[in-house]
């Protein structure tokens, strides 16, 4: 995939700014307003979606490689668990809302360790939902194949790689 | 009613995943039917002219902090919400997983037809 | 020590996301630290043995915080999913060097393992759909693991049946929600003693039994696992069919109608009729399958008929106000093949994953004259059919005789000749086992045949000597009186499920 006209590219390339940001923002405010960690993840995922749309899955695998997309995904996971083991710590308690003082309504920073859980839960779904979009999107018939073989994720990321070089 | 039509919209789910050969359409039945008990949650929370559950500064009182009685009076369930957001989330993961599977078989099979991949049997 | 609870979930799905982070050169690491989780899992689930106890998340009062209860039936249900979990461990050390992603496949193990204990221990509704959902992906995803034309097509079809299953199950939450305004099974059980079964909530019990009828693979909803246990890896047809339709089948159904609804006749007699449809249908389909791990798993829903048959037969007692000493003789029976088939049939799979990998090959007749070549495997197979069949001294012996004592006892003659005429049928299919792959000539492709090696032995003579010494659970009182006693006893206790939980939260 090569991309598509010069017009999407650029206009493409100022929005997904605009979407990036507004994805931090529904992860940022979560605990304020509607939205939070899930919804700002999607939203963070669809700015990498209209970048693969537009330039191409070799544009988007140089900037945000699958492998390091995938660790992501885990680093989510595992810090999510350490807020709430912070819990235990600091509380007591598993999950036990702490380390931070919570009851100012409506500031940004309140709500204890409900925000850094919601930048944590953004951080995984975004990641995920990327590599599930993309993996999907891998998935296609290639007539230039004899047989149109699945390949995994290491592989996908190598031949991309080699066209890339070649195309230069 | 307003349920009767998520009972139906249940069963044109289930449905469409039993009698449908194509498996791709038995996806769309799975998902009609997780919509549906979604739907249904969302409904069983709602009250006819209520706010949505999201406090906002003109909810509270200046003075006191305290939250207004008519906000907890007004406010529509937020649990059910909740809930579908975390099926969502569930229903998801189990759409990706199915639709990826989907795609494998259909390299390895050549067809979406589910009487033409019958290498199991007994 | 019940401030340890939580570990029981957070360890395992901890390590689930950590175990990808290894790269591939770094897979035999990986490997020794799953080992270790599983059994750290195991040491901890010994100690929480007869102990009880409420665990509240975030220091929430009950009816708003999540809580997960641990009390006798969860703690039986914990150690079974420990020893089956750490003897597949061990196997699948060696067994999975021949797939690729060993790493991707631990991770899944973990998680299926987190879910199970959530589901467990869970005290929400909710969350028990939640962990329910996450064992389940994880293992719709472990069966279609190999990647070839009828793992695939035994992924599909499970998973398509496992979706509809939840949304049945969700529904049913959605009912019980909006008919008692609770998810917690202590407040929504106290609200069913005070109001009665409405309307909705016998339409929620009936999705309930349908929802986790289809994750237990009862007869009506069987069609999935014939094809789904099969196809997965060793190990994991092990972990599926030793514990996973277990917890998140019996145990969860169990919990909801005993605890939760509330008994009464036409409850007990369903799930009577479905564990004597389960045994019969199951056993007549096994005798005549020719592929071995498709003959265990068509064993396996004819063995979870027995449990479901054994706890209906004592709600039907309760139900019925017969005496209470058969009604709890029938639960413990039903309770105690829960775990003794979790032991045999998960050493029947992981035989059957041993042969596979010398030969090659599970078709009986493509088989034969293995006991020579591989005598340990041999003895192993003996030892878990003689188990599954009901030979006296093998743990199967003592569960099914209680079974038939408590059926005579109550007064059910039938049952009792039921049980003993399907335990003859799952004899005769057995002894087809033996004579097929074990006895008679070896053929000429298979004179290079070796012994497996290594872990793949140790687990399995691991889980053999379990079977053999099982009997002892019921025969020492002290061991009676401390596993077995307390599960029956929560059973027993029914809707005074709602007291007991919220004396142990006020301690």
């Amino acid at each position: 995939m090569k991309g598509m006209s010069v017009i999407v590219k650029t206009i493409s390339s100022w929005v997904k700014v605009l979407i990036i940001l507004f994805g931090i923002y529904i992860v940022l405010f979560g605990h304020l307003t509607p939205g939070g960690g899930f919804a700002g993840g999607v939203v963070l995922a669809s700015s990498y979606v209209l970048l693969m749309l537009a330039f191409g899955r070799e544009f988007v695998l140089k900037n945000l490689p699958l492998s390091l997309d995938s660790k992501l995904d885990c680093v989510g996971g595992i810090l999510f668990i350490a807020i709430a083991i912070l819990g235990v710590v600091f509380g007591g308690v598993f999950f036990k809302n702490c380390f931070i003082e919570y009851g100012q309504k409506f500031n940004l920073i309140s709500a204890g360790t409900i925000p850094l859980s919601n930048i944590v839960i953004g951080l995984k779904v975004g990641a995920s939902l990327y590599l599930v979009i993309f993996l999907l999107s891998a998935f296609r018939r290639d007539d230039s194949d004899e047989q149109s073989v699945f390949r995994s994720p290491e592989e996908i990321h190598d031949r991309a790689m080699k066209d890339e070089k070649e195309s230069n | 009613m307003p349920y009767a039509i998520c009972f139906l919209l249940f069963m044109v789910g289930l449905y469409c995943a039993v009698v449908k050969k194509n498996m791709v359409k038995i996806v769309i039945g799975i998902m009609v039917m997780e919509y549906a008990v979604n739907l249904f949650l969302i409904m069983l929370g709602y009250r006819f002219g209520g706010v949505a559950p999201i406090l906002s500064r003109s909810d509270v009182n200046n003075e006191t902090g305290q939250i207004m009685q008519s906000f907890i009076d007004n406010s529509v369930d937020p649990l059910p919400q909740a809930l579908v957001l975390t099926s969502i989330v569930i229903s998801l993961g189990s759409l990706a997983l199915l639709i990826s599977i989907c795609v494998r078989i259909y390299e390895k099979y050549g067809t979406f037809d589910i009487t033409e991949i019958r290498r199991l049997k007994g | 020590m019940i401030k340890f609870l939580p570990a029981f979930v957070v360890i395992p799905l901890l390590t689930a996301f950590i175990l990808p982070l290894f790269s591939k050169k770094n897979k035999d690491a990986a490997t020794v630290l799953a080992n270790i989780v599983i059994v750290s899992l195991l040491v901890l689930s010994v100690l929480f043995v007869n102990k009880t106890g409420v665990y509240v998340m975030g220091q929430r009062s009950i009816p708003l915080g999540i809580n997960l209860v641990l009390d006798g039936l969860s703690s039986l249900l914990l150690l079974a999913i420990s020893f089956v979990s750490f003897a597949a461990m061990l196997f699948s050390i060696r067994y999975m060097e021949q797939y690729t992603a060993k790493t991707k496949y631990l991770s899944l193990f973990m998680l299926m393992v987190a879910g199970m204990n959530g589901v467990v221990l869970s005290g929400d509704i909710f969350n028990l759909f939640v962990f329910l959902e996450v064992a389940s992906i994880a293992s719709y995803s472990l069966v279609g693991f190999g990647c070839e034309h009828e793992e695939l097509e035994a992924s599909f079809k499970y998973m398509v049946l496992g979706s509809i299953a939840s949304a049945f199950l969700l529904f049913g939450i959605a009912l019980v929600y909006g008919n008692t305004g609770s998810l917690n099974m202590v407040y929504i059980s106290e609200i069913i003693q005070q109001t009665g079964m409405k309307n909705g909530l016998a339409f929620a019990m009936a999705l309930f039994i349908v929802g986790f009828g289809l994750k237990a693979a009862l007869v009506p909803f069987h069609a999935w696992l014939p094809d789904a246990h099969p196809s997965a890896p060793a190990p994991i047809s092990a972990m599926l069919s030793g514990v996973l339709i277990k917890a998140l089948g019996v145990y969860a159904l169990c919990r909801i109608i005993f605890n939760v609804f509330g008994l009464s006749i036409a409850i007990s007699w369903t799930l009577v009729a479905l564990g004597v449809l389960s045994m019969v249908i199951g056993v007549f389909l096994a005798v005549g399958q020719w592929d071995m791990k498709r003959l265990l798993a068509y064993h396996s829903i004819s063995q979870m008929g027995y449990v479901v048959m054994g706890v209906g037969l004592g709600a039907l007692i309760i139900a019925e106000d017969g005496s209470k000493i058969w009604a709890s003789l029938a639960i413990m029976g039903g309770l105690f093949h829960l775990i003794n088939h979790a032991v045999f049939k998960s050493l029947l799979f992981l035989m059957s994953g041993s042969v596979e990998m010398a030969t090659g090959t599970r078709q009986l007749k493509k088989l034969g004259g293995l006991g020579d070549v591989m005598p340990i495997t041999r003895a192993v197979s003996f030892v878990a059919s003689a188990s599954i069949a009901g030979v006296p001294p093998f743990n199967g012996f003592w569960s099914k005789l209680i079974l038939v004592v408590s059926a005579v006892g109550a007064g059910f003659y039938w049952l009792a000749g039921v049980t003993v005429v399907v335990s003859l049928v799952t004899l005769i299919s057995f002894l087809k086992i033996q004579r097929y792959a074990f006895l008679g000539e070896l053929p000429e492709y298979l004179q290079q045949v070796k012994e497996s090696k290594g872990s793949m032995l140790y687990a399995m003579i691991f889980l053999a000597c379990l079977c053999v010494f099982m009997g002892l659970i019921l025969l020492v009182p002290s061991l009676r009186e401390n596993i077995l006693q307390p599960a029956v006893n929560v059973l027993m206790s029914g809707q005074g499920y709602a007291n007991t939980v919220k004396t142990m939260v006020q301690q």
